[in-house]
């Protein structure tokens, strides 16, 4: 029993780190720029696919078609920041809210018409395989996406923190009248935020193509968890969107050992409503 | 006076055309557009009310809609209550869910509110996939009964569902024109102006949100019955999924939200059009549809954010219009006595 109950809490530790990584790319976008990325999840459902079909056309392993991901997503926030998203800064909030929603269908039923809703999985790949510690099981390829996931973290928070552009874009999130004062072009680091926070899900979805299946509609569930791991740890925090995201794996996992493997998403929303209810910022927002 | 005449003479020229429609076009497929524009139409008048007036952008109209079609439709699978009855009762549900709901989301604002929502109807769908009582995700049929008023159920052509749900549309159409010069209204805008000022105004933001989530929640309850009704068939898929919330929002952002009509407007334009779209171009089940669909939610977003409404009329400009400002206080006054 008890033995059960650690493989839970391996399992939600590891599919944590994964939203952690998917949601502190949306983060990052919202604490810039005050903009909630609903086409979030498709990015990453387009990055899973990217990888699947360098594996299924040319025999790349997803591991190795991860820096791929990472580049074409970044190309494809940069186009979207661009043509759609720029030009709603300035209009109604309600526009803000819906544009993305408009990228969202739009690339998910792209999807659809090029590659059919069919489920796809990668079956064989470097990562094949568990390892057994104790009575914990551990699949390599969920390990190796966990740590990934926990590296590509850091190194963003690194890059934040000590490099000029990582600065200039921390300053604009804290203010962005001072941070143009200061001579930061700030329609830059908008974009370049976007496409930061569109590689991270790039980098995201290439570790979940190594185990997840792959179809157009695989992002809405992800994007909805990493809407809700964001608001959770507070919109705009980096530390939080990462503890919020270690959490909400755990509160998935263990809620459907629980209770009800088919309620365990629907505990998660619930866990979110209960925390906005007390802390209406978010845990780590303010 | 001139555009008072000249709003007279729209609006009866339009009704004049909405009563001929089923006379002059008999097939089946112009009256379920027809249908089918009035329900969203409904459905989008009252996320008007909360989100357009009040300020509460919500994602999660589908529960409401949902909440109202499986309640009529239990009632009368199992105790053959009349559906009219039931519209009731779900309309009530649906109040009481959304008051449940509401209070600890009254302090949540712009984006928090909107991500609260779509997890408020998430958790509503997966609860009926999973509720046995409702039949899960085998969701409900409703036997057919010898048809009538009192049934809500008519066998010989669609006319008279054409009638109840332009009925539903004009009702709906004339509360949200009651809210709107209500003080009530007035209370929504400042509360959706600014908080603070409203709570220095002395107006209680979570009684008057309250007011509007219950109010949209009913209107969206009796579209969810009708929708029942029409169909004869729910389950969790078809009525309390995301897609209905986010269209609810296009359609009442396109039309122009904050207006009385602007919702009815833009339903006109977007539902015929996504109908027509998805007859011509879906029945491959290739996503073209949609696809056209989601980049035209973009376009509209990017060129047309304020809607048709404002552009009619010029009356929802770039910033907040001086008179609610004005009249504030006003109103105000008036409620101290």
């Amino acid at each position: 029993m008890s033995e059960q109950l650690v493989q839970q809490v391996v399992n939600g530790l590891l599919i944590g780190c994964v939203y952690s990584l998917i949601a502190i790319g949306l983060t990052l976008i919202w604490g810039v720029m005050n903009i909630v990325n609903f086409a979030h999840g498709d990015f990453l459902m387009l990055a899973m696919f990217v990888s699947f079909w360098l594996y299924t056309l040319v025999g790349l392993d997803p591991l190795l078609s991860i820096p791929f991901c990472a580049l074409l997503l970044f190309v494809l926030g940069l186009l979207i920041y661009r043509f759609a998203v720029s030009k709603v800064m300035r209009g109604p909030m309600l526009a803000q809210l819906v544009v993305t929603f408009g990228v969202s269908i739009f690339l998910a039923n792209t999807a659809v018409m090029l590659w059919t809703p069919d489920y796809r999985l990668i079956d064989r790949t470097l990562l094949s395989g568990t390892w057994q510690l104790g009575t914990v099981q551990v699949s390599v390829a969920k390990l190796v996406s966990s740590v990934g996931s926990v590296v590509v973290s850091g190194a963003l928070l690194l890059f934040l923190r000590r490099t000029r552009t990582g600065k200039a874009i921390l300053a604009t999130e804290m203010n962005r009248d001072s941070a143009l004062l200061m001579g930061v072009n700030t329609d830059r680091v908008n974009a370049l935020s976007f496409a930061i926070g569109s590689a991270l899900v790039g980098v995201a979805g290439g570790f979940l193509s190594m185990y997840y299946y792959i179809y157009p509609q695989v992002g809405g569930l992800f994007g909805t968890i990493s809407f809700v791991v964001v608001a959770l740890g507070g919109f705009g925090s980096i530390t939080g969107a990462f503890i919020a995201g270690i959490l909400v794996g755990l509160v998935q996992t263990l809620g459907g050992y629980f209770f009800d493997p088919a309620y365990k998403y629907a505990i998660v929303f619930l866990l979110y409503l209960l925390t906005v209810w007390i802390r209406p910022q978010g845990l780590l927002g303010w | 006076m001139r555009t008072s005449r000249l709003a007279l003479v729209v609006a009866a020229v339009v009704a004049a055309a909405l009563v001929a429609f089923p006379f002059v076009f008999t097939g089946p497929f112009p009256l379920h557009v027809m249908i089918v524009t009035f329900m969203f139409a409904t459905l989008a008048v009252a996320w008007n009310i909360m989100g357009g007036y009040a300020g509460m952008f919500s994602f999660g109209q589908a529960a409401f809609f949902g909440i109202g079609a499986y309640t009529s439709s239990y009632l009368f699978v199992t105790h053959g209550v009349s559906p009219w009855l039931g519209l009731v009762a779900g309309g009530l549900a649906s109040a009481l869910v959304a008051a449940a709901i509401g209070y600890p989301c009254s302090n949540l604002r712009g984006h928090y509110f909107a991500i609260a929502s779509i997890a408020f109807a998430e958790i509503v769908r997966t609860h009926f996939n999973n509720w046995k009582l409702v039949g899960a995700a085998e969701g409900l049929t409703i036997p057919m009964s010898k048809g009538g008023f009192l049934q809500f159920q008519f066998h010989h052509g669609k006319a008279p569902y054409y009638f109840i749900a332009l009925a539903f549309l004009l009702a709906s159409l004339a509360l949200s024109w009651w809210v709107a010069r209500s003080r009530m209204g007035y209370y929504f805008r400042a509360i959706k102006e600014s908080h603070e000022l409203a709570m220095v105004l002395g107006i209680s933001f979570v009684r008057y949100r309250l007011a509007a989530i219950m109010i949209s929640a009913f209107i969206s309850a009796a579209a969810g019955t009708l929708y029942a009704q029409y169909i004869l068939y729910l389950d969790p898929e078809s009525v309390l999924v995301l897609s209905i919330s986010v269209q609810v929002v296009l359609i009442a952002m396109l039309g122009g939200a904050g207006s009385v009509f602007g919702p009815a407007i833009g339903a006109a334009i977007l539902v015929p059009l996504s109908e027509l779209t998805r007859v011509s171009l879906g029945h491959k089940g290739t996503g073209v549809d949609m696809m056209i669909y989601g980049a035209l939610i973009t376009l509209i977003s990017v060129y047309q954010p304020r809607g048709v409404w404002g552009l009619l009329t010029g009356r929802i400009g770039p910033r907040a219009p001086p008179a609610p400002v004005a009249a504030r206080p006003v109103a105000v006054q008036e409620g101290s006595k």
